[in-house]
């Protein structure tokens, strides 16, 4: 079949489309005027602002706590419990799996009305904790399902020949089924930290008057006006994900050349 | 296997599911019955007000505008993501990498920051404006921002890369020998597309429908950011009512409706495609 061309200038211009807003705010954050749109040459005040900004270093401290937290509960519960589930089906199970999968199924938006009212109801105060305990729930799903996919997939054989071996049921899982399901833990623990930092709208309902996280710090920011800081954060944040993106893609190079 | 220890695998997602899934949200139906105290809280009694009230024309338009959005946004992500998702699956494996990476690079930043790349462009004699005047396309500034518009944009710009990973995921796995057979046996190229590649790829373009629809219903910071206080969506109204207005009851019920709506969606995306989970969420 011959290759046409159209397909790839069809991807190629869309891809650019999206870039556009991403490298505006790049551009733009090295802009000594404060209006957005005016050119008024090169400068990093809005990068010295941020640095001077002690609530945006807060909330960033407290959001990759947050991040770091959920994800580790999530991870241990997910993958227990994809675990468990793939070990011995019962109707019981499936309901409890279909159920723990809904808080990425509805909208988030009623997953943080819920939290709201219920923790409001049980006289928890908003902070850390009740944050927690909402980015652990959403987060348990991606966890599970990655892990319970893997294991679904995973040819059951090599288990039973390391039992037929001797092996104790403890050095079966960590001997083989551990490293087997080791890349759906790690990519469910990405998805969640990606997720817990990300969020929004359910943390919206959550942060106390003491406690605020960086997507929450930075909406209301965006909701009282545009400030260049947020360009320089952006370009910061930007940064810190292609680093990441591109290590990880480095890391998986570095294995398959092995 | 030792299946002696299987409930102590099971207890933590048990019991995090029970408390914090499932009792919430029939807490949550059960408050969409109750009424507001006079200050501050739940007054425990039976009422049907709630649901009255959604049916008043204001909150009811509010319905019919969000899916409305929620409607136009989805058919754009289709017509957008989908032959993005299909062309991506057909590129050789060094160009599917490239492309993955340059998708997951949005798709990992902060929604917030890339809308906020948007408020650039579309604010009144911003990028946009200029480009377009710079062309002599327009002659005054066209005021984009805050309008719908800038909020249909937003949309699909949050929404996109799931659609795509959707579709490509499950048009990764389509044999396109199969679409070569069809035109080895003299189908045309749309022919071969619409009664192979399509069908197959159904299931992805299906759940993608799906990703993008539900959250388009709740994303209020969208509406809010890009659209000022113009445009009002449920997610706002529920946001609204549950925070500043202090009616828990009030915001239960409309959180109520919502989730229904979204579980027929969900019931009717598994009747039609048989599958159990959504193609491309993982």
């Amino acid at each position: 079949m011959k290759t046409k061309k159209w397909p790839f200038i069809y991807v190629g211009v869309i891809t650019v489309i999206t870039y556009i807003p991403i490298l505006l705010t790049v551009v733009y954050s090295f802009n000594a005027s404060r209006i957005s749109s005016i050119w008024e040459g090169f400068s990093l005040k809005w990068y010295a602002e941020l640095f001077h900004d002690r609530d945006i270093w807060e909330a960033l401290r407290n959001s990759l706590i947050l991040a770091v937290l959920s994800c580790l509960g999530a991870v241990v519960i997910g993958t227990m419990g994809a675990l468990g589930m793939y070990r011995k089906k019962s109707r019981l199970n499936d309901a409890v799996a279909y159920l723990s999968m809904l808080p990425i199924m509805i909208p988030e938006i009623i997953l943080g009305m819920v939290f709201l009212s219920v923790f409001s109801l049980m006289g928890l105060p908003f902070g850390m904790v009740t944050l927690v305990i909402a980015h652990t729930t959403f987060c348990i799903p991606y966890v599970y399902s990655t892990v319970k996919a893997r294991l679904v997939g995973m040819d059951k054989s090599l288990e039973e020949a390391a039992l037929d071996l001797g092996a104790c049921g403890w050095r079966v899982f960590f001997d083989v089924t551990l490293p087997l399901i080791a890349p759906a833990i790690w990519s469910g623990a990405m998805l969640s930290f990606a997720m817990s930092f990300d969020d929004v709208v359910i943390s919206i309902f959550l942060t106390g008057p003491t406690v605020n996280t960086l997507p929450v710090k930075i909406y209301t920011k965006l909701k009282t006006g545009v400030t260049p800081e947020i360009n320089a954060l952006a370009t910061l944040m930007l940064g810190v994900t292609i680093l990441l993106l591109a290590g990880a893609a480095l890391v998986g190079r570095g294995k398959r050349k092995k | 296997m030792k299946r002696k220890g299987n409930w102590l695998l099971l207890a933590p997602i048990y019991l995090f599911t029970i408390l914090f899934v499932a009792l919430p949200i029939l807490y949550m139906f059960l408050l969409s019955f109750l009424s507001r105290a006079e200050v501050w809280g739940v007054d425990f009694t039976f009422t049907l007000d709630n649901y009255k009230r959604i049916l008043e024309p204001l909150y009811l338009n509010t319905f019919v505008e969000s899916l409305k959005l929620a409607f136009l946004s989805t058919g754009l992500i289709v017509l957008i993501g989908y032959p993005y998702g299909y062309f991506m699956a057909r590129m050789n494996a060094v160009w599917k990498k490239r492309m993955m990476l340059l998708l997951m690079i949005p798709f990992w930043t902060s929604a917030l920051i890339r809308l906020y790349g948007w408020i650039i462009v579309f604010r009144s004699n911003g990028v946009l404006d200029k480009v377009l005047m710079g062309l002599h396309i327009t002659d005054e500034p066209l005021k984009l921002l805050y309008t719908y518009p800038a909020v249909v944009v937003g949309m699909i710009y949050a929404l996109l890369p799931f659609m795509i990973l959707s579709v490509y995921s499950s048009a990764e796995k389509l044999d396109f020998t199969l679409v070569e057979a069809a035109r080895d046996l003299g189908a045309s190229s749309f022919r071969a597309f619409w009664t192979v590649s399509f069908k197959l790829t159904l299931p992805g373009l299906l759940s993608g429908v799906v990703l993008s629809f539900i959250p388009s219903m709740g994303l209020f910071f969208i509406a809010d950011i890009l659209g000022g206080n113009k445009i009002v969506l449920v997610g706002s109204m529920i946001q609204e009512q549950a925070t500043k207005g202090r009616n828990l009851p009030f915001a239960a019920a409309l959180a109520a409706v919502l989730m229904i709506l979204t579980s027929l969606m969900i019931r009717l995306y598994r009747r039609i495609t048989g599958a159990e989970q959504l193609e491309g969420l993982l």
